[in-house]
């Protein structure tokens, strides 16, 4: 644009650097706070100075929350849910798009209406559904011949029950719907007319052009499974199904009186928000074209 | 927009769209067809079968003073936070819409908090808005107990609002900024012809033109505030409903009284109430943002 706007110019650049100190400060805080020593962090007023303790308080945080075990429990159950995601609504998305069956139409609203009741609203019977995973079924089977079963099935404390609910939604279906129908009509055409079938089709030709898609699908997948907080903390009961959103509280400084050791609890804080944090910032483009193209 | 060519097989589609359908059923709908089943019967103190009550679990939740308050805590919040983050996500989108060299350093860094989780981000707040340390802690050098969440309610409540808002202003500034870069340029240019600046640009041209984004994002804002798994998490990590019931959200509420209090007939009506206003809310999006918002 050729135009001279000094003043102009000049506001932008403040209402950016005011926007990055009320955005990014608090990581510079954390940062700051995280690597300095117990007397430094509890210091008013405090000093934006990072100090040179950050191993060592990361260390001490990390034996205080066991956070070894739970980094692998949350990279577990976040990878599960990336690639069940990835991999389901990809298969849901094509049987509704591809396929002339009277079927789609139930297909696509029964997959729609759960973008609009998240979990926190019916968490109570989804516990119990994951407590006893054959409720319903024997339920129906007890209507149906009237045989009462025995059988039970019990979800807690294990990946399953971490991960399953948690890929019951509809997010990754609408991605991968709207992708499929820019795709041109000729495209299946000329697969079928080369003679194959849709499976083929589905593999060697949908899932190949899906790449793009995928990757905006699995940055926003890995922030969401790495960030579940409600859902594990009511599953998981043993502590080696912990994951480390369930350790934030643990890493709190005792509260025996004596000064709290803040920069251990920032320390560790900083740990567990960070891989998410890296994600976003590496593959950004990717998280921000499947963030805007999922929602809409 | 319907596919002209597409396979025919009755099979094929059952079995891709089996997998996530199962997990829909038994972890969405079964769930939710539960929640209405224990929100109007009650199950007898001493084992039993549940009984039918009507409406008298509703009667019980809406006779409770506690309720209401957190009714009202609800709306405060979910009015308050999403406002302040769109407002500061569109100040910010406005800015580094401009383009000017640097911007896009800028637009990299302010998604970065959208990638934390709730309660980790409430982890650090904790620490960086303490009445003892951190930034807070020089308000009460001023004055003593100027600012003390933990005592005071309505500091508790702007507490847990700050912390939505520094989540979610990034959210806000990507949606504002993909729609920002959607308006045409030429009426960009054609404005600065006529000898309008960039202030007067931003509001009678931009601001407008993004009215569709604004009702989106309200919508999806406050649906967040009301029931989303981040507010729930946030209150849970950081203040715990307190003091004094001054930050029990309605998501909050729900998952106490089921787990804390075991009262999961009232836990349900409570979701109830909640999928209605989260029905409203959807059924406002789809009616009047749809259709009436369009300016093309």
């Amino acid at each position: 644009m050729i135009q001279r706007t000094p003043f102009a110019n000049a506001l932008t650049y403040a209402i950016m650097v005011i926007g990055f100190l009320l955005l990014i400060g608090p990581f510079l805080v954390v940062i700051a706070g995280a690597s300095q020593t117990m007397q430094q962090v509890n210091a008013v007023p405090f000093r934006f100075v990072p100090g040179d303790q950050f191993l060592a308080n990361a260390t001490a945080a990390w034996t205080r929350g066991d956070l070894g075990h739970a980094m692998i429990n949350s990279l577990i159950m976040t990878l599960m849910i990336t690639f069940g995601k990835v991999a389901l609504s990809a298969c849901t998305a094509f049987a509704i798009v591809f396929f002339r069956s009277p079927l789609k139409h139930l297909f696509f609203w029964t997959v729609f209406i759960t973008l609009m009741l998240p979990l926190e609203v019916r968490v109570v019977p989804t516990y119990a559904v994951a407590a006893d995973m054959f409720t319903p079924f024997r339920l129906l089977i007890q209507f149906f011949t009237g045989i009462e079963l025995k059988i039970e099935w019990n979800l807690l404390n294990s990946y399953a029950g971490l991960t399953l609910p948690l890929i019951a939604t509809a997010t990754g279906t609408f991605l991968y719907r709207q992708f499929f129908m820019t795709l041109p009509d000729e495209l299946a055409e000329a697969a079928r007319m080369d003679g194959s079938g849709p499976v083929r089709f589905f593999f060697d030709m949908l899932l190949p052009l899906s790449r793009t898609n995928i990757l905006a699908l699995t940055t926003i997948m890995f922030v969401y499974g790495w960030n579940q907080y409600l859902w594990p903390l009511l599953m998981v009961t043993d502590p080696s199904y912990q994951t480390v959103m369930m350790k934030l509280r643990m890493l709190l400084p005792p509260e025996d009186g004596g000064t709290p050791d803040w920069n251990v609890t920032l320390a560790g804080s900083l740990l567990i928000m960070l891989p998410p944090v890296l994600v976003v910032a590496v593959l950004q483009r990717w998280f921000v074209r499947g963030l805007v193209s999922s929602e809409k | 927009m319907e596919k002209r060519s597409v396979f025919k097989s009755t099979w094929l589609p059952i079995l891709f769209a089996a997998p996530q359908l199962l997990l829909i059923l038994l972890f969405f709908y079964w769930p939710v067809t539960a929640v209405l089943n224990w929100a109007f019967t009650l199950e007898p103190p001493f084992g039993g079968a549940a009984e039918f009550v009507g409406l008298d679990n509703f009667k019980e939740v809406f006779n409770d003073q506690l309720y209401w308050h957190s009714v009202m805590i609800s709306i405060i919040f979910a009015i308050c936070g999403p406002l302040t983050a769109i407002f500061i996500g569109l100040v910010l989108a406005l800015a580094v819409d401009r383009e000017l060299p640097g911007s896009g350093f800028f637009r990299f860094l302010y998604i970065l908090p959208f990638a934390v989780a709730g309660p980790a981000g409430g982890m650090a707040f904790r620490f960086i808005l303490s009445p003892e340390r951190g930034l807070a802690a020089m308000l009460n050098e001023i004055q003593p107990d100027l600012w003390n969440p933990a005592k005071y309610g309505s500091h508790a409540l702007a507490f847990v609002i700050i912390i939505f808002i520094w989540k979610w202003a990034g959210y806000t500034f990507i949606f504002l900024l993909a729609g920002l870069q959607s308006v045409p340029r030429s009426l960009i240019e054609a404005a600065a012809m006529d000898g309008s600046g960039p202030i007067r640009r931003a509001i009678d041209i931009q601001v407008p033109l993004l009215a569709p984004t604004l009702f989106f994002l309200l919508v999806t804002m406050m649906t967040e505030g009301f029931v989303g798994s981040d507010t729930f998490g946030m209150v849970h990590a950081t203040t715990r409903g307190g003091p004094n019931h001054a930050t029990e959200l309605m998501v909050y509420r729900i998952v106490d009284e089921a787990f804390q209090g075991l009262n999961y007939s009232g836990a349900s009506a409570q979701s109830l109430v909640l999928i209605g206003l989260i029905m409203i809310f959807t059924f406002i999006q789809f009616r009047f943002v749809e259709r009436r918002v369009h300016y093309k």
